[in-house]
């Protein structure tokens, strides 16, 4: 697996980018990886963050949007909004997780 | 490891920091449309074309769903909520035909169906429609499959933008990629 640096954090990452170990994960490098996808966060990403490396932490899979909206309670509409285009993998790489690999 | 290593020599060949590795979240979907026809109403053929419809949204595709002929089942609020699947004509059940004629072997089957998609966390198909519309897809029904079914807007599904001609259909999917299922 590469490592990259990323506003000064040294992480591990797989090919395409996404980090591999969660524990290398801080706030501060969350507030970097968004930056590197355009992304300012406000308390409502952070929502959105703590339920995903919680729900990663219980069932060692990243959320899918499904996920994140049923058990998150985190509404569709809004987790496009605060990561557009494509909310899960967005959602996943500023919370340091695998690309989600669920299907719905 | 190798890639390690590779990503390492960049840096010092560069005599500057490479690059940060980030994932492409690209436009690369930017302006990509997909265009899905509905037309069959069974429960196990409802479910690849809303599937599909969520990933595609997910991955900021433009996406438009086109309800026709049978898949009206899926927007008729008399029935959405209640399509079922069949082991008649349907070999991938592996159960022998013949069983499928048995009274109650419809219900018996639409349930195990509907269990096994409940236990993966898949929505039922009205909640499905309305994941898919909170994602930004679009719903339209068949001008002349609401004609055959003397159905107005008021009998569909409440997301249902309208009910076009599958000219109309065409015209709004100008560039799109079509699914027929």
């Amino acid at each position: 697996m590469p490592t990259t640096t990323i506003d000064g954090h040294r992480i591990q990452v797989d090919p395409e980018g996404f980090m591999t170990d969660p524990a290398e994960w801080s706030e501060p490098l969350a507030e970097a990886l968004a930056a590197q996808i355009g992304l300012t966060l406000t308390d409502e990403h952070w929502k959105a963050i703590r339920f995903a490396r919680q729900d990663f932490a219980d069932q060692g899979e990243s959320p899918t949007l499904r996920r994140a909206s049923v058990v998150g309670g985190l509404p569709t509409k809004s987790l496009f909004a605060l990561f557009p285009q494509k909310p899960a993998k967005k959602l996943a790489y500023v919370a340091g997780l695998p690309k989600p690999r669920g299907c719905v | 490891m190798a890639s390690t290593q590779s990503t390492e020599s960049t840096e010092s060949t560069q005599g500057t920091r490479a690059e940060p590795i980030v994932p492409s979240f690209g436009e690369d979907a930017a302006g990509r449309k997909l265009a899905i026809i509905c037309s069959k109403g069974d429960l196990d053929m409802a479910y690849p074309g809303l599937i599909l419809a969520n990933a595609a949204l997910g991955e900021g595709v433009e996406t438009h769903l086109f309800f026709t002929f049978w898949g009206f089942d899926m927007i008729n609020r008399r029935t959405m909520g209640n399509l079922k699947l069949t082991m008649l004509g349907n070999t991938a059940t592996h159960l022998p035909q013949g069983l499928g004629g048995l009274p109650g072997m419809t219900t018996l089957a639409t349930h195990q169906m509907r269990k096994a998609i409940a236990e993966l966390g898949v929505p039922d198909v009205p909640e499905f429609l309305q994941q898919i519309v909170d994602a930004g897809g679009h719903l339209w029904a068949c001008r002349m499959s609401a004609d055959m079914q003397h159905l107005g807007l008021d009998d569909l599904y409440e997301e249902v933008e309208d009910i076009i001609s599958a000219s109309d259909f065409i015209e709004k999917t100008d560039g799109a990629q079509l699914l027929f299922i």
